[in-house]
């Protein structure tokens, strides 16, 4: 994992500010903020795929954000390919931005529905001047349509968004993503929206373009069985935090931390003889704004003592490779 | 039999360019305190058989035939306003999707659960107020939340509320569409074992409609499976899952992945489900089935009884062709 680390995060924070009223600032209340991600270090290695999953509002998607340097981070570091992201400007960014892309979750809002597919597909390209000429443009289209085997390719050029199928359509959002042969995509839930019957499809699809072009995918899902199945490794993230990360069977198959448990024991699965058993954590995810001392979890724990209010656990390793965030360990 | 659904069809008129027929040809059964799960895509005609059965439908749908029986009654040759008075909400009640999100942000919660049983019942205000923080408890929360307006809940409490609601005129069947769908895994679970849980302290039948295989695996005695307007396949929760019979029904199971099974290939089923203003000809499944053959384009299977209890919509199977 460490000989060839694609992407570096260490310590990354963002806390969104809250506004305050005129009263508030009369009054001299502090400010306060949201800490949607509050320190979260991990690695990336180049062919991988990396899932970040918890529940919404966990900063999943703040943190996909902020590895693109779609938002400013608050704190903290992310390096990509050997470079400083945060510190990217001019030319240079834009160099980043051919290497790193993003899918997301709602194929029906992410296509410009004015668009017909081919200027969907190549507008990147014509940003970053790969493209001169309408030949080398179809060139270019034809050949992402048939990586994301929307086959034939020359039918859906001149199409529009709404008259393609949700499935056809995030097909469309990757072909967008691959068209400049990126190193690196942020996947942010990109089967939720989706039927059933096509999820699948649209997993395999990622994982066949990951093999043809050596990508790293960045996975962010609710799903825990869907990380399970395409997933290397995984990432648990609870309130701006991540509680657990290992092996994508370390984790979902022999979870360590008692969110991580709690969860996974919570998700129904399609078998009637088995049952969701009791679950023992308490209560709902409290405000970011509010963050609990300690260890962030604490209130909703059954195993919390007194160090857990007091002192915030780091990850450690508590076996080769899966890392948890827990005073028991 | 508390219900009986028999050859029910409702289609909704698009002008100009005919009928989508959401629902067409669907028949079931549901005793007392049965819970059958109803799953399928979305565009299946599952939250349109939901609403059919209670008979909230857009003024562009028309229910074609078919009978519901409700304990032998027909409820859809009664006059409306009979049906309003003595069946929907007393008897059959539901909790629609989506509907955590409609409760009324300026009105308390303990009002709006009040507003339902006094249009139905006459009762002093108090009587029913009272009657509201007893169902506030029923479904596990507390009593003080009467008082509270529905931006002070989180997405589970106000799951909760709206199951309340719907348990306002202690109805003899409740249908939940999609009750889970937008709630996290663990609100979900426990959004899931209070319906196991009223079904059974209260005698409840459970018509629980979801996309989510695991979901309806959990809670159903009996599942239905939906396929571009009819059930495909019909019969108990362990025939569905363990021994399902019809294409559908297995490629449906391939394709989604559990969380307790090894890593696998996740299989796709190709195609999109077909648009319900022109389905397919035949079976309706037939241009995504890789067994089709001559007879699949022509001929619609009927469901029959492959087994005790198990029915299934396929020329492979069933009496006919077998």
């Amino acid at each position: 994992m460490s000989n060839n680390v694609l992407l570096r995060v260490r310590g990354l924070k963002k806390w969104f500010p809250i506004r305050r009223s005129p009263i508030d600032i009369i009054k001299g209340r502090p400010q306060l903020y949201l800490k949607a991600v509050d320190g979260v270090d991990f690695d990336i290695a180049s062919r991988e795929i990396f899932c970040l999953a918890g529940e919404s509002g966990c900063g999943k998607t703040t943190t996909g954000r902020l590895v693109l340097k779609l938002i400013e981070p608050t704190e903290g570091e992310i390096v990509f390919d050997g470079e400083d992201v945060t510190k990217l400007e001019g030319e240079l960014l834009r160099n980043f931005r051919k290497k790193a892309q993003i899918i997301f979750q709602d194929p029906y809002e992410a296509l410009n529905p004015q668009m017909n597919i081919m200027d969907i597909i190549t507008e990147p390209l014509l940003i970053h001047g790969v493209v001169h000429s309408k030949d080398e443009k179809i060139e270019y289209a034809i050949k992402a349509l048939e990586d994301v085997a929307l086959k034939p390719a020359e039918d859906f050029l001149y199409r529009f968004p709404h008259e393609l199928s949700g499935g056809q359509r995030q097909r469309v959002a990757i072909a967008r993503a691959i068209v400049l042969k990126p190193k690196f995509i942020v996947a942010d839930e990109p089967v939720s929206m989706l039927d059933m019957s096509i999820r699948a499809e649209i997993l395999n699809l990622m994982l066949n373009i990951r093999e043809k072009y050596n990508l790293a995918y960045l996975f962010i899902t609710h799903d825990l069985a869907v990380a399970k199945h395409i997933c290397d490794r995984i990432a648990i993230m609870y309130l701006g935090k991540i509680v657990e990360t290992g092996k994508a069977e370390q984790v979902i198959d022999n979870p360590l931390h008692p969110y991580t448990k709690a969860l996974i024991s919570a998700i129904p699965v399609p078998d009637p003889r088995s049952k969701i058993g009791d679950i023992p954590i308490k209560g709902e995810v409290p405000s970011p704004v509010n963050v609990p001392s300690g260890c962030r979890f604490h209130p909703r724990c059954p195993y919390a003592f007194g160090r857990c209010r007091e002192v915030e656990p780091k990850l450690v390793e508590a076996e080769p490779g899966h890392l948890v965030a827990c005073h028991l360990f | 039999m508390l219900l009986e659904v028999r050859d029910l069809r409702m289609y909704y008129e698009i002008e100009g360019k005919g009928w989508v027929k959401a629902v067409d040809g669907v028949s079931f059964t549901l005793d007392k305190e049965e819970s059958l799960g109803i799953v399928g895509e979305s565009g299946c005609g599952k939250s349109s058989l939901a609403t059919t059965l209670i008979k909230v439908l857009p003024t562009n749908a028309k229910i074609f035939s078919g009978e519901i029986l409700l304990d032998g009654v027909d409820i859809l040759k009664m006059p409306e306003n009979r049906l309003r008075r003595e069946i929907r909400w007393q008897k059959i009640a539901m909790v629609f999707q989506g509907s955590m999100n409609a409760l009324n942000p300026i009105i308390k919660v303990g009002d709006q659960i009040v507003e339902a049983i006094l249009t139905h019942k006459r009762m002093s205000k108090r009587r029913a107020w009272k009657r509201a923080e007893k169902l506030l408890k029923m479904v596990g929360l507390d009593s003080s939340i009467a008082h509270r307006y529905p931006f002070e809940l989180s997405g589970g409490q106000k799951q909760r509320a709206v199951i309340a609601m719907a348990l306002a005129l202690r109805p003899k069947v409740l249908i939940a569409d999609e009750p889970t769908t937008a709630l996290d895994v663990i609100v979900q679970a426990q959004i899931l074992k209070l319906l196991k849980n009223l079904q059974r302290e209260f005698g409840l039948s459970l018509i629980f409609i979801s996309h989510d295989i695991s979901a309806v695996s959990e809670v159903s005695d009996k599942v239905a499976v939906m396929y571009a307007g009819k059930i495909v396949e019909l019969g108990s929760v362990e025939d569905i899952f363990l021994r399902p019979k019809h294409p559908y029904t297995k490629a449906l199971l391939r394709a989604v992945p559990g969380i307790r099974e090894e890593k696998k290939e996740l299989k796709s089923i190709p195609g999109t489900p077909p648009n319900l203003l022109s389905p397919p000809s035949g079976c309706r499944f037939h241009p995504r089935c890789p067994y089709a053959f001559g007879r699949c384009r022509e001929v619609e299977p009927k469901l029959v009884e492959a087994e005790p209890g198990h029915l299934v919509a396929c020329h492979l199977l069933g009496g006919e062709t077998a």
